[in-house]
């Protein structure tokens, strides 16, 4: 698939609420109208972003009420996409992030089984001041 | 998210229509529950979800899972495609009643 002639930067901030979700895939879909890749891959690239953002109500706020923003960033050069999320939330620990096992069917940990599902990489960072938590979604679109 | 319950006999389905996400699960819930805990067999008719994410698909597990232990049933009907490609990626295309 070649997506090689577009280069993005596009990012955005979102009130840390699952009120802000349907503006997260809103944003999501407008940048990846953008680019020339087939509908199925931007519905699940749509997905990943919305359950990281959905993470991050979750778990880094534990779904408390909150004015912080959340800021996703995302990146596009030569084929290669990058999808930066940052939060102020609580520290996430990769090893305390819940992986959802194959044949487990019990609600929950889903979101992170369908990320890992849809993207290349995953790698949890600590963010840089003011941000807390610095969460990366790699999948590069040239494959 | 929007919806319609319509009833016939012993058989309640629910027409849900629109976005399924963390922020309209609570009302999922709340419009399905009642129904299986007053042991009604429930069709879920999905025709007109346009996107779901992994907390409407907790919502269909816990849903089964409840029907399961009260001895009754959750169908799901009319899938659409966008639906029925996260119950695939979520691998429970066997586990759930797809109609």
């Amino acid at each position: 698939m070649n997506v090689a002639i577009k280069s993005i930067t596009e990012q955005r901030d979102f009130v840390v609420s699952s009120s802000s979700l349907k503006e997260v895939r809103s944003f999501s879909r407008e940048v990846f109208e953008k680019v020339n890749i087939n509908q199925d891959l931007k519905d699940e690239l749509v997905l990943a972003i919305a359950e990281a953002a959905q993470n991050i109500v979750k778990h880094a706020y534990q779904g408390e009420d909150t004015d912080d923003k959340m800021e996703i960033k995302i990146s596009l050069e030569k084929g290669q996409l990058e999808i930066g999320f940052f939060d102020k939330g609580r520290p996430v620990e990769e090893k305390n992030v819940r992986h959802r096992k194959i044949d487990d069917i019990k609600p929950g940990g889903l979101g992170t089984f369908f990320i890992q599902q849809i993207m290349d990489a995953v790698v949890f960072k600590e963010g840089e001041k003011p941000w807390i938590n610095h969460l990366v979604l790699t999948k590069n679109l040239n494959a | 998210m929007s919806y319609k319950v319509t009833e016939e006999g012993n058989i309640s389905t629910v027409h849900l229509d629109g976005e399924i996400d963390m922020d309209v699960t609570e009302k999922a819930k709340e419009i399905i529950m009642p129904l299986i805990e007053a042991k009604k067999e429930v069709h879920l008719n999905l025709k007109e979800v346009q996107y779901m994410d992994s907390s409407g698909i907790s919502v269909l597990i816990e849903s089964h899972q409840k029907a399961t232990e009260l001895g009754t049933k959750v169908i799901l009907k009319e899938i659409s495609k966008s639906v029925l490609k996260v119950i695939m990626m979520a691998k429970l295309e066997q586990i759930l009643n797809l109609d």
